[in-house]
This record gives C-alpha cells, sequence and structure tokens, in this order.
C-alpha cells in the first residue's frame, strides 16, 4: 500500500491554493498601492477601502504578504522536490510561473534590502529594481490568466 | 518687550560668546571622507533673521527650478487638481516652502529667563538617514546619496505626492506642468515634478560649500561628517544648556537643531501647516520595514523545516509500511 501513501495531504489540498490564491492577490493589491493611484480613481472612497490610500499600511501589510508567501514558497518548492518530483511534473505553466515568481522575489528582497537604514544602492540599480518589480508582476499577471485560459494547472502526473 | 535675535545674543552671556567662537565651520571640507554622511548643525540662537540663507539658495538653485509647460494637460478625473507655483507673485513667497523656496525661516516667539524672545528658524528637508520619501517614492525618483543628502530627480519623479505624504515633515511641494508624465499619460497618471532642498549636491560634488551656509553673516549652519555634528551638538547642549531636535528624530537626521527652549515649547510657538513643518518629536517611520525584514528571512527558514517535518513523516509511514508488509 506504500504508493497510496497520502503524498498530497488533505490540509495541503484544501488550504494551500486557497491560501496561495489570497496572498497573490493582496500581494497585487498591496503593491498597486504603492503607486498614488487608488485615491485618484476613488476606490480608496470606498467604504472599507481607505486604507488603500495609507502608503504605511499597506506597505506593512505588503511586507507581512511576502512573508506568508516566502514561507508557503519554500514549503512548497521543498515539498515537491523531496517528495512529489516522484509521481509529478511541473507544467509549462508551472515553469513559466515560477521564474517569473522568482523574479518578484528576487528584486522585491533587493527593494527590502534598499530600504534598510544602512544599504544603499546606486539610483539606477534601485530604478531598475523598481521597475523589474513591476514588470515581473505583469508578466506574472499575463501567464496567470494564461494557465487559467488553457488550464495549464501546476502539476502533471509522470 | 521683543526682543530679536541679535539682542538676545548681545545681552546673552559669556556662553554666548564662546558659541560663537564654536561657530567657524568645522575645519573638514564639505566633501565627506569615505563616503560618510554629512550633517548640519543650525544653532537657532545665533539666527538672526535675515534671509540671506533664502536668497543664496534661491539663486544658486534657480537653474532647478520648474519651468512648467501652460496651458497644462487636462487631468482626469476633476478631483486632480493642478498645483501651480510659476506665476511671479507666487514664485515670489518666501514664508513657507514651495517648489520654488526650498529654505524658509519660520519665526517662534518664546520666554527666555523671563524675556519675551523672537527666534528666528531656517527650516528645509531634514536629510533624513532613512527617507521615508526615498524608501517609498515608487520609482525610485526620490533618492539617498551616500553622503547623506536625499534628493529628488526632477527627470524621473512623476508628481504623485507620494514623498510628501510619507514625510514627516511634509516637506516635497509640487508643480504642475514639468517633468516625465508629460511625455506618459498627463491626463491619466502625475501631475508634475516634486522639489526641495537637494542640499546642493551640485556643489557639495564640487568641494564647496552648500549655498546658505556660505552665504549666512552668522554662521548659524555648521556642516560635517554626522558623527563630528553629533559630538559638537552633544558639547553645546551640555555646555550650555542647549536642546537638539533632529538626531533622532525620524530614526536619525542629517539636521541637527540646538535651541535654548525645549522644542515642545518651540513647535508650540511656530505656524506650522502646508510648507510649514512642525518641529515635534517622530518616531522612525520606517521602523517596521527594518523589524519585518528580519522575519523575512526566518521566514523561508521556517517554510523549509515545516516542509523537512511533512517529509519526515511521511517517510516515516512508508518505512513503517514497508515492515509490516515484509
Ligand atoms: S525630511 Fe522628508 S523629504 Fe526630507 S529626507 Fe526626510 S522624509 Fe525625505
Ligand atoms: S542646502 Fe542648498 S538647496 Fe538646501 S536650503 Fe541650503 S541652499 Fe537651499
Ligand atoms: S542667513 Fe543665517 S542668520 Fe540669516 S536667516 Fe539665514 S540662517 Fe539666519
Amino acid at each position: 500500500m506504500s504508493r497510496s501513501i497520502a503524498i498530497v495531504t488533505d490540509f495541503e489540498r484544501r488550504f494551500i491554493k486557497p491560501a496561495y490564491l489570497l496572498l497573490l492577490f493582496m500581494m497585487g493589491l498591496t503593491g498597486f498601492s504603492q503607486m498614488p493611484i487608488f485615491k485618484r480613481y476613488y476606490i480608496a472612497d470606498i467604504p472599507g477601502l481607505g486604507w488603500l490610500a495609507e502608503y504605511y499600511v499597506t506597505h506593512v501589510i505588503h511586507y507581512l504578504g511576502a512573508i506568508a508567501l516566502l514561507f508557503l514558497m519554500a514549503y512548497c518548492s521543498t515539498v515537491y522536490l523531496a517528495l512529489l518530483r516522484r509521481k509529478y511534473r511541473l507544467t509549462l505553466w508551472a515553469h513559466v510561473r515560477v521564474i517569473l515568481l522568482a523574479g518578484i522575489v528576487a528584486t522585491g528582497v533587493l527593494r527590502v534590502l534598499k530600504n534598510l537604514p544602512d544599504v544603499l544602492f546606486s539610483p539606477g540599480f534601485t530604478m531598475t529594481i523598481d521597475i523589474a518589480h513591476l514588470a515581473f508582476m505583469m508578466l506574472f499577471i499575463a501567464a496567470a490568466i494564461g494557465a487559467a485560459l488553457t488550464k495549464g494547472g501546476w502539476l502533471k502526473e509522470i | 518687550m521683543s526682543v530679536s535675535r541679535r539682542t538676545f545674543l548681545k545681552t546673552g552671556a559669556a556662553a554666548a560668546c564662546a558659541a560663537c567662537a564654536a561657530q567657524v565651520p568645522l575645519p573638514v571640507s564639505a566633501q565627506p571622507k569615505n563616503n560618510r554622511e554629512l550633517a548640519t548643525l543650525i544653532d537657532i540662537r545665533k539666527c538672526i533673521g535675515c534671509e540671506a540663507c533664502v536668497e543664496a539658495c534661491r539663486d544658486a538653485n534657480a537653474p532647478k527650478y520648474p519651468e512648467p509647460e501652460k496651458p497644462f494637460p487636462r487631468m482626469y478625473p476633476a478631483r486632480v487638481k493642478a498645483e501651480d507655483w510659476s506665476e511671479p507673485e507666487r514664485q515670489a513667497v518666501r514664508d513657507r516652502l514651495t517648489p520654488y523656496n526650498w529654505l524658509f525661516i519660520q519665526e517662534a516667539t518664546v520666554r527666555i529667563d523671563g524675556e519675551e524672545t523672537t527666534l528666528t528658524i531656517p527650516r528645509r528637508c531634514m536629510h533624513c538617514q532613512n527617507p521615508p520619501c526615498a524608501d517609498l517614492c515608487p520609482w525610485g525618483a526620490a533618492r539617498k546619496l551616500k553622503n547623506g543628502i536625499t534628493r529628488i530627480d526632477a527627470d524621473v519623479c512623476l508628481g504623485g505626492n507620494k514623498c510628501q505624504d510619507v514625510c514627516p515633515w511634509a516637506i516635497p511641494q509640487r508643480q504642475t506642468g514639468v517633468g516625465l508624465y508629460l511625455d506618459l499619460m498627463p491626463a491619466f497618471a502625475g501631475n508634475g515634478v516634486m522639489y526641495k532642498c537637494d542640499r546642493c549636491y551640485d556643489r557639495i560634488a564640487a568641494g564647496e560649500l552648500p549655498a546658505c551656509i556660505e552665504e549666512c553673516p552668522e554662521n548659524v549652519q555648521t556642516i560635517g561628517p554626522r558623527e563630528e555634528i553629533v559630538r559638537e551638538a552633544h558639547r553645546r547642549a551640555a555646555e550650555e544648556g542647549l536642546f537638539i531636535y533632529g538626531e533622532n528624530e525620524n530614526g536619525g537626521t542629517n539636521t541637527l537643531y540646538l535651541s535654548p527652549v525645549p522644542f515642545d515649547e518651540l513647535n508650540q510657538a511656530i505656524a506650522a501647516g502646508k510648507g510649514k513643518p512642525h518641529l515635534a518629536a517622530v518616531e522612525d517611520q520606517m521602523a517596521h520595514g527594518d523589524r519585518l525584514a528580519k522575519a523575512m528571512l526566518i521566514a523561508p527558514i521556517a517554510g523549509l523545516a515545516a516542509a523537512v517535518a511533512r517529509i519526515y513523516k511521511v517517510v516515516k509511514n512508508s518505512a513503517g509500511e514497508g515492515e509490516e508488509r515484509s
């Protein structure tokens, strides 16, 4: 019976996907709210959404989301590499999204470093990071839509 | 009786004279060694409110001032208002910060030794050590330089006003009708460029003093490596019973003020408001970023540990079942 050992637990089945989707949605929302657009376009006027125009609030949420996302990514990639790889392979869409997520994380981590008091990057490098973070995110959204439309999924059984 | 700054100094004790002697700018040039941060010390007692610094700043930095194109492009939605300081009478405004006035003199009438005294205080960007304006600028237009200057690149800034919103002193000021946003989608994003004191970064790079420091007849300001400035501020504060502002404000700034009266008293006495920064105590606005960055370091390790624990369980179970079967 060893083959039927739950390689993906019930808990994982139930929680990882919603957590991942919720996290990415919040990261997207708080990420875009770093630009001064939600107030301009009345979105922050919608009752309950006023916080979207509070830069410090959205900044803290974005950092908290990054912490949760890093935890989830480390968990999922370790479980995949150690266990699931024997039975599943990453789809093409999964590869695309992994690469883009890696880009988002790498540029995000650099931006967090830059915000520490003693870390200084050159102006050009800072701008490159900012624009690359945004570009990776836009491409990721496109890839997520592509994956959803083609029912790309993440894993396929070998 | 209202006593001017100069009278106060003249009638002041010998301490004031000693303080004057210490006013000569530090012998170090304005060029930082080993890229250390430069800070300025502003001894409020010495300022006579002559505004020579304000004029010097305006002269030295006039080439950097906005030259907006008019009429401004229409902006949507209607709530987005143009901010225009470019008409001659508005450009002439000197009693607050504007895109054309990066330094102004704030007045505070307080009682010193029972005598009513009017102090004059040069106000401009504090050049924070960990500036929220630069940390939170989404484009990297606002940035901190190695020598402790925070400046906004007028070629990159889109004028979204975020730096002013997150600055504890609301320092940067906007002019509509200039900058990069005009080349993008001026109707829908951006609203000009934000301007503030750049501590004469170009003059400093050329080994010169900032214009306001050079032109001040009373040597109110001293510039030098931050450690030296902090040490000097503490020395004078201890010897002459003065109060310091800016050393720890917002986690530390590169502008230290010395005052004969406590700053909460001064803060009560100044007219603070739009373009007129307060003198209240300020918590470190980016402290959350420093704390959460540490948690960010631990998060992947925690995720890895949770995964290892889970894998261990599976391996143990499968080993157990294997044994059962054999
Ligand atoms: S005082 Fe305001 S504008 Fe100046 S560096 Fe600090 S946050 Fe930026
Ligand atoms: S340092 Fe330069 S830019 Fe700043 S207030 Fe003085 S003269 Fe103006
Ligand atoms: S030039 Fe010096 S004395 Fe005159 S207002 Fe400026 S800081 Fe004060």
